[in-house]
């Protein structure tokens, strides 16, 4: 097995042995368990004539509330990935765990690229399964399912790969500590800036809207959050967002375009570069 | 700033490529951070199949010095040179074993997948592994563990790991960086026993170490580093070469022990005179000279000079 395999292969190993994986699931199931019981009890609203809510407006409050449950599940995702990849390097090179790793013939590159490969594959498997039970539960328990589930999934894991490289990068040269806080905090003004730049959409402001657009290109995870919100927004919603205009758009919770192809571009673009500067600042680092 | 690690050399070498090389060549190895010189112009040779011994203090330069061979650190000016490849050839990794100073390995994982995981980056063949790792096991006295997590592992027993990867697929070289810093005493002995193994069977061993009893026994060769230098280097008969002579004496003043100089450099610690480098042929005309100077002798105690002399009479040489 290429060296990158064997350094991905022991990152997923290191997951597992360390029971990441075991509470991610744990905790996922009792998440999926309560949000399933929650989405239950929507069906069985009754209304002042003691009728129950037609079944357009449950799909409606549904998708509204699954937005939000997905959200804490990207967040999830965003935080684990961050806090996972801060120490990924630096922590090894700190305990002289890779000294005797690296005296073998093994490229630095291929250190940097399975590692995050392995945690790639983490953050991929449980984008889709998390994604998997919890589409199973709403449709189970109010028989709604968001129109777009692949895209869904596939935004909300690119999401967490853009913490996960974020991490990674800094990892090469800082603590597990410093580099995990910084990441957070960077996908938390990534965040506000996205929200900043929706009260500039709504105010007509161009300067706000700018935070918005550059904070995208920095730092893409906002961004692709508006995608997984698109994908989970049904055709009569849409409507109703575009028929309000530039308010519409100002919402930090809600897509009325799924992201443009130039900008998933760019995520590609903004992925590589990442991964190589990474590759880059390891190589260049003494150890 | 410069790659550390890689210069790419997609050919294998075969085993014993250019065994006429030494195993270990620098020339004016240097490496400084920042303002802190680390190795000031290393040049050194360590000739096929010996045990080469690096001496030195605290904070002398010998962990800079390996790390730099190994490619794990970039020289700052110099070049070096391993089984006749420049350092940092990925290649020529695949003929070299090494033991951290810092030794630590993944904890999570048990002793014998450590070592499969060693086998499948170094990379022997898979057929070969489950020979290695038991070898390997056998050897550094893990056997009855090999199946339980690193983590569970003492610091002692996490090094007979380490030792046990850097012995995987019978390298051609190995460094060895405080192998025994963690080894109860008989540790150290099966360390040491581990090592004359290795050179029986033509690897050289590059040995650092401020254990000098332990270099003492084994190695061949020596190099004393101090700040960054060589102060000294050569064979071990080359570097204790002489004798010493303790007394234990009475009577003699400073000036009288002053002019006693002249029968080797004394070590004064009160009543006990100690004379480096003096020929036993002159131990009586020694005595009768302090009996001449109205001192008394109540012993005389002539010795071979041991490694540790020569090194603490080289540090203070340095210090002058």
């Amino acid at each position: 097995m290429p060296p990158v395999l064997v350094i991905a292969r022991l990152t997923v190993q290191e997951a597992s042995r360390r029971r990441l994986l075991l509470a991610l699931l744990i905790l996922t199931l009792i998440v999926v368990g309560f949000s399933a019981w929650g989405f239950n009890k929507i069906t069985t609203v009754t209304r002042s004539d003691g009728t129950t809510l037609p079944h357009d407006q449950v799909a409606l409050i549904t998708s509204q509330l699954l937005i939000v449950v997905t959200f804490m599940f990207s967040g999830v995702l965003a935080l684990s990935a961050a806090v996972v990849a801060g120490p990924l390097i630096s922590s090894e090179v700190e305990s002289g765990l890779l000294l005797s790793m690296l005296a073998r013939p093994v490229r630095r590159s291929e250190v940097v690229i399975g590692k995050w490969l392995g945690l790639a594959v983490l953050v991929a498997v449980y984008a889709a399964g998390s994604a998997l039970l919890e589409l199973i539960a709403v449709d189970w328990a109010t028989g709604y399912l968001p129109p777009h589930p692949i895209e869904l999934t596939v935004f909300v894991a690119a999401e967490g790969l853009v913490l996960l490289s974020l991490g990674l990068v800094l990892s090469t040269r800082l603590s597990g500590i410093t580099a995990g806080v910084i990441a957070l905090v960077a996908w938390l003004m990534g965040w506000i800036a996205g929200v900043v730049g929706d009260i500039g959409t709504g105010l007509q402001n161009q300067a706000l809207q700018n935070v918005g657009i550059v904070s995208h290109l920095l730092l893409p995870s906002d961004g692709l959050w508006r995608g997984a919100i698109y994908a989970m927004e049904p055709d009569t919603y849409l409507a109703a967002l575009r028929a309000a205009g530039t308010f519409g758009r100002a919402n930090p919770f809600a897509a009325v375009d799924p992201p443009p192809i130039q900008f998933l571009v760019w995520v590609l673009i903004w992925f590589a570069l990442l991964l190589g500067l990474s590759v880059w600042s390891f190589r260049t680092r003494e150890i | 700033m410069t790659d550390v690690a890689e210069k790419t050399e997609e050919e294998a070498s075969p085993r014993g490529e250019a065994s006429g090389t030494p195993a270990v060549k620098t020339v004016e190895l240097t490496k400084r951070f920042g303002r802190t010189v680390a190795l000031a112009g290393l040049s050194m040779t360590v000739p096929r199949g010996e045990v080469f011994g690096f001496l030195g203090p605290n904070g002398a330069g010998k962990t800079t010095a390996v790390k730099l061979l190994l490619g794990l650190l970039t020289p700052t000016s110099g070049e070096g040179w391993l089984l006749g490849r420049p350092v940092g050839d990925l290649q020529t990794r695949r003929r070299i074993g090494y033991l951290p100073e810092l030794f630590r390995y993944q904890g999570w994982l048990t002793a014998a997948e450590v070592l499969s995981l060693h086998c499948e980056l170094a990379p022997l063949p898979r057929s070969s592994w489950k020979d290695e790792v038991r070898t390997a096991l056998e050897t550094v006295g893990l056997t009855d563990r090999a199946h339980d997590r690193v983590g569970t592992f003492s610091k002692g027993m996490q090094q007979r790991l380490g030792l046990g990867a850097a012995l995987l697929g019978e390298p051609e070289l190995v460094f060895l960086d405080e192998p025994t810093s963690a080894l109860d005493p008989v540790g150290r002995h099966d360390v040491r026993e581990i090592i004359r193994g290795l050179a029986a069977r033509g690897t050289a061993v590059f040995l650092n170490s401020h254990l000098l009893s332990e270099v003492e026994q084994v190695c061949d060769r020596v190099a004393v580093v101090d700040h960054g230098r060589v102060i000294a280097s050569g064979t071990m008969d080359e570097l204790l070469g002489g004798t010493s002579v303790r007394l234990r004496v009475a009577g003699l003043t400073q000036a009288d022990k002053n002019a006693l100089s002249g029968f080797g450099r004394i070590d004064d610690e009160g009543d006990q005179l100690t004379f480096a480098g003096l020929d036993p042929d002159r131990v009586p005309e020694l005595v009768a000279s302090i009996v001449a100077k109205g001192g008394r002798v109540f012993e005389v105690a002539p010795r071979h000079e041991t490694l540790e002399d020569r090194f603490l009479q080289l540090l203070q040489d340095e210090e002058k």
